[in-house]
């Protein structure tokens, strides 16, 4: 039995914690805790994601009629480079592994810190690094117009600052791997004892699926963007047919890094949403296997579908019927995730707090993004639908429907672990419902106007698409205030909200074991290796008004364990 | 049982660093941090053979689209140098594989004399690489857009080159590395008389690897001219066997300069010019039974065109080369740290990670080269 003053001193609010072990910028800019570099990249990723959201409304409301002249063709151009670009490069891909993926995954997996500190600074570094490059483009004076894509051979004869752009990419590319190579090595290395693979939380497991795309995929890009600066420079004549070179082999090289990285975007809020939903409907997780397998095969799965974006690239068409059919196989591990979802919530005691209503719009969102995929999967319909605004809907229904939707769940969740801090609930359930229907008003009439013809990357537009476009552009609002709302609520939270204890939803992975915030080395006992699914394990302490596991607590208040009722 | 011991851990916080020297504080143990290195540095070169694919597809795909091209590019690339820098760099790995045998064995200073051998075979390889791409310049054998083949070797123009009868290029490629030289040598003094002299002897080290490459370049213009009558020759063989090769050349010769204009004219005049992708893939997709010479004759009747194909050839070669010193550079970076930390001892029988991992990087960089020599030079 551990007396109370060890649970006090274990699981209460400590006095110093890895926030206030050490004080001065340096011993952030230096620091080598997971912990700090993760909340610096969320600090990163957030502007980030103002930055292009930026990009985004200026757009939009220059879509709002379809003569505006509010900006030159030009500059339309630009602003959606630069919104997809940011948004691919700087936000999405590191949104979820680098930032909320380096706060918990070590702690889900009871050790001190990820296996290479140093690696995951640089990789934080370069990060920055990156996106300034990146940014320079804008700084410099020559703007990017090439679509977040870069095909040759409009991006060689651009005079655009597509090195700046392609440079920031490659280092960009470079932060990814790092991260993932740090992931894979801890996930492998640094599990606590007794801690096999079946008895990692589904968070890890998507990460795991994450970091095998981050390493197989990314250096692809890498040289990819090396020989489109060299082309750009040298004229190598590899991608530029003025001199002999094959321009499809650059979009060939681009997809296959591009289209593993889609899934680099989707499944870590995979794994965000398979820890929500068990936690707040506290039921084991239905299917584990399958969700952990199927994260896996959507990892492998990815690399065999880049073809998808090239249907009318003149690929051949047997080339092109082997891409759409193994595209269609994707949907298999994905629907496996989603009914393995709902069969979770089934019977389950749910809480509808914020990261719970993130969880389920995410459901509701990423189920008509995948669906909607199956339609440009098909050859006949991705014909009449390639390069309209239905693929511009698809894809911010799978992006900003899942993976961002995802974050700010997962952000929500996790949020009074890192402050030990709590959050104003109502608020964050009003801006998940501005996120939501905005995100809606936002994309659902792209995929009417899409369907009618409205081709994407089009500065005016006929007048019989207008009503679509002021919908939309009110939408974005709508969605931009939402976001801006939740952003307001958790800063208030980690800095003036209420104190919360260390397992406020009786969760049962191992980071809640930590106090909150955690300690610099994460925690102060070797922490007790629990099913993550198994909410039993979890009983509730009434002098620290939390969930303590149950080896921890005082044998003669607990509740007996419950049996697992069979229906 | 966690429960009950609980209390110790906590109070005896300070634990958590006192476990070995140089074994980071979130690693148990020295087994531990060493699968963690070596599970990351094969992953690390994983996404090195990834980063390197690209440039082999583009090669393969090249090479399969135009192997009349390849055929008649290689044979300006000098296999007894290529030969020559395959065995400089297998040797490395053979002292490398020692260096590394040293290190788990504890023995810091053979450790650092393997090292040292390493570090020079590197640079010389790098010193032979130097002569190699300075005599292609010299003969315009340069990327695509800047391919512009003459036979004839400019004469010098700088006295160094004028004395030594070598390429201007060389004296140029040879401009850093002489400062480099120079500069280890001063640092050597200097720290020699403020009496450190540990550094000193780093510094000694790191003058003696940058010598390599001098080595290197000497002993490649020694082979390229013993070499030359073959080489001479084979250029001769391929003038008379391919005329409109020498036609192409000597076309070049005329429209030197502008070569974007010349394109664009070009292009706009003939249609057979226009859009050389399309070409290639008619190439692959009607004729892939085809020989070199037939589709050759019947795609290409412009023979400017072939020529400047060529420079696709040493586009590929240059990017895959280059990129492959760059990683002989990187390593020569990491080997000088390891030598560093070989002349303080660090190394012990349990642990020695860095040296392996970084002779891990260095077997690869060396595979890659085993690849690159018979793809490019050894194409017949």
């Amino acid at each position: 039995m551990v007396d109370s003053s060890t649970r006090q001193k274990l699981f209460g609010t400590p006095e110093t914690n890895f926030l206030n072990c050490s004080k001065g910028w340096k011993s952030w800019a230096f620091t080598l805790d997971h912990k700090r570099i993760g909340i610096m990249y969320l600090i990163g990723v957030t502007v980030a994601l103002f930055l292009a959201g930026v990009f985004a409304l200026v757009l939009r409301s220059h879509l709002f009629t379809f003569d505006s002249t509010m900006l030159s063709d030009d500059m339309y151009n630009q602003m959606f480079t630069l919104h997809g670009a940011v948004m691919v490069f700087s936000f999405i891909i590191p949104s979820i592994p680098a930032a909320l993926g380096n706060i918990v995954l070590p702690m889900m997996l009871g050790a001190k810190d990820v296996a290479f500190p140093r690696m995951n600074l640089a990789s934080f570094y370069l990060w920055i690094i990156g996106t300034g490059c990146l940014l320079l483009a804008i700084l410099s004076g020559k703007g990017l117009d090439t679509g977040w894509t870069f095909y040759t051979p409009y991006s060689i004869d651009t005079n655009t600052g597509v090195i700046y752009a392609t440079f920031g990419a490659f280092i960009l590319g470079f932060s990814s791997i790092f991260t993932g190579l740090n992931f894979l090595v801890t996930v492998n290395t640094m599990r606590s004892k007794d801690q096999g693979w079946f008895k990692l939380p589904l968070f890890v497991w998507s990460l795991y699926a994450t970091a095998i795309i981050q390493v197989l995929a990314t250096p692809v890009l890498g040289i990819t963007l090396l020989m489109l600066i060299a082309e750009k420079t040298l004229h190598i004549g590899i991608f530029d047919p003025k001199y002999g070179g094959d321009p499809v082999l650059f979009q060939h090289f681009f997809w296959f890094y591009s289209h593993p990285a889609v899934y680099i975007m989707i499944l870590p809020a995979m794994g965000v949403i398979s820890e929500l939903i068990s936690v707040y409907s506290q039921k084991r997780i239905f299917g584990y296997s399958f969700i952990a397998f199927s994260s896996v095969a959507i990892a492998l799965l990815g690399f065999l579908v880049w073809g998808h974006h090239m249907f009318t690239s003149g690929q051949s068409l047997v080339v092109t019927l082997i891409f759409s059919a193994i595209t269609f196989t994707v949907a298999i591990p994905s629907a496996v995730k989603v009914f393995n979802w709902l069969a979770t919530l089934y019977k389950g005691s749910i809480l509808l707090n914020t990261p719970m209503c993130y969880a389920l719009s995410f459901i509701f969102l990423f189920g008509i993004g995948g669906l909607t995929g199956l339609f440009l999967g098909a050859l006949s319909t991705d014909i009449h639908l390639h390069d309209t605004y239905f693929v511009v809907a698809h894809f911010h229904f799978v992006m900003v429907g899942g993976t961002l939707t995802a974050l700010l769940g997962g952000v929500f969740h996790w949020w009074p672990k890192i402050w030990g801090r709590m959050y104003n609930d109502f608020l964050g359930r009003v801006g998940c419902f501005l996120v939501f229907s905005g995100f809606n008003l936002t994309f659902f009439p792209q995929f009417v106007m899409g369907s009618r013809g409205m081709p994407r990357r089009y500065a005016s537009y006929d007048p019989e698409f207008q009503i679509f476009h002021q919908l939309s552009t009110v939408g974005a609002f709508v969605l931009g205030i939402g976001i801006l709302l939740s952003f307001v609520v958790l800063v208030y939270a980690a800095l003036r909200g209420p104190r919360c204890s260390s397992n406020p939803f009786r969760a049962a992975s191992l980071e809640w074991q930590s106090s909150s915030p955690p300690d610099f080395h994460n925690f102060l006992q070797t922490p007790v290796l629990t099913d993550p699914y198994d909410f039993e394990s979890q009983v509730y302490d009434e002098e620290l008004d939390t969930y303590i596991p149950r080896e921890f607590a005082n044998p003669d208040k607990v509740a007996p364990r419950k049996e697992p009722v069979h229906h | 049982m966690a429960v009950a011991d609980s209390h110790d851990t906590h109070d005896d916080h300070h634990d958590l660093y006192d476990h070995g020297e140089f074994i980071a504080h979130h690693f148990d143990s020295a087994e531990q941090q060493f699968d963690s290195g070596k599970l990351g540095i094969w992953l690390f070169l994983v996404t090195e053979v990834l980063f390197f694919s690209g440039l082999f597809v583009a090669y393969t795909l090249y090479r399969t689209n135009h192997p009349e091209v390849f055929e008649q590019a290689h044979v300006f690339l000098n296999k007894y140098l290529g030969g020559l820098n395959t065995i400089v760099l297998l040797f490395s790995s053979l002292t490398m594989a020692l260096g590394v045998r040293a290190a788990q064995l504890g023995r810091n200073k053979n450790c650092s004399v393997y090292i040292l051998m390493t570090m020079v075979c590197a640079t010389m390889f790098l010193g032979v690489k130097a002569v190699e791409y300075s005599h292609k310049w010299d003969m315009g054998i340069l990327v695509r857009s800047a391919f512009n083949l003459t036979y004839t070797h400019p004469t010098p123009t700088t006295e160094i080159g004028k004395s030594l009868h070598i390429s201007d290029y060389l004296v140029y490629l040879c401009i850093v590395p002489a400062l480099l030289l120079a500069g280890f040598l001063a640092a050597s003094v200097i720290s020699k008389l403020i009496n450190k002299t540990m550094l000193a002897k780093f510094m000694v080290a790191m003058a003696i690897t940058v010598s390599g490459y001098f080595l290197g370049v000497v002993v490649g213009v020694v082979f390229m001219s013993a070499t030359d009558a073959e080489t001479g020759s084979s250029h001769a063989s391929v003038i008379a066997e391919q005329p409109l090769m020498l036609m192409a050349s000597t076309q070049d010769e005329h429209d030197e300069g502008d070569h974007d204009e010349g394109d664009h004219d070009k292009a706009a005049a003939d249609p057979n010019h226009e859009g050389d992708h399309a070409d290639h893939e008619e190439h692959f997709g009607a004729h892939p039974a085809d020989g070199g010479e037939a589709s050759f004759d019947a795609h290409h009747p412009d023979p400017s065109t072939l020529s400047r194909d060529i420079g696709i050839f040493f586009s590929i070669y240059y990017c895959m080369t280059g990129l492959h010193a760059i990683h002989i550079i990187g390593g020569i970076i990491a080997l000088a740290w390891l030598y560093w930390r070989s002349l303080l001892g660090h190394w012990r029988t349990d642990y020695f990670g860095p040296v392996d991992y970084v002779g891990l990087y260095w077997h690869l960089v060396d595979l890659i080269w085993i690849y690159l020599f018979p793809l490019l030079y050894l194409i017949d």
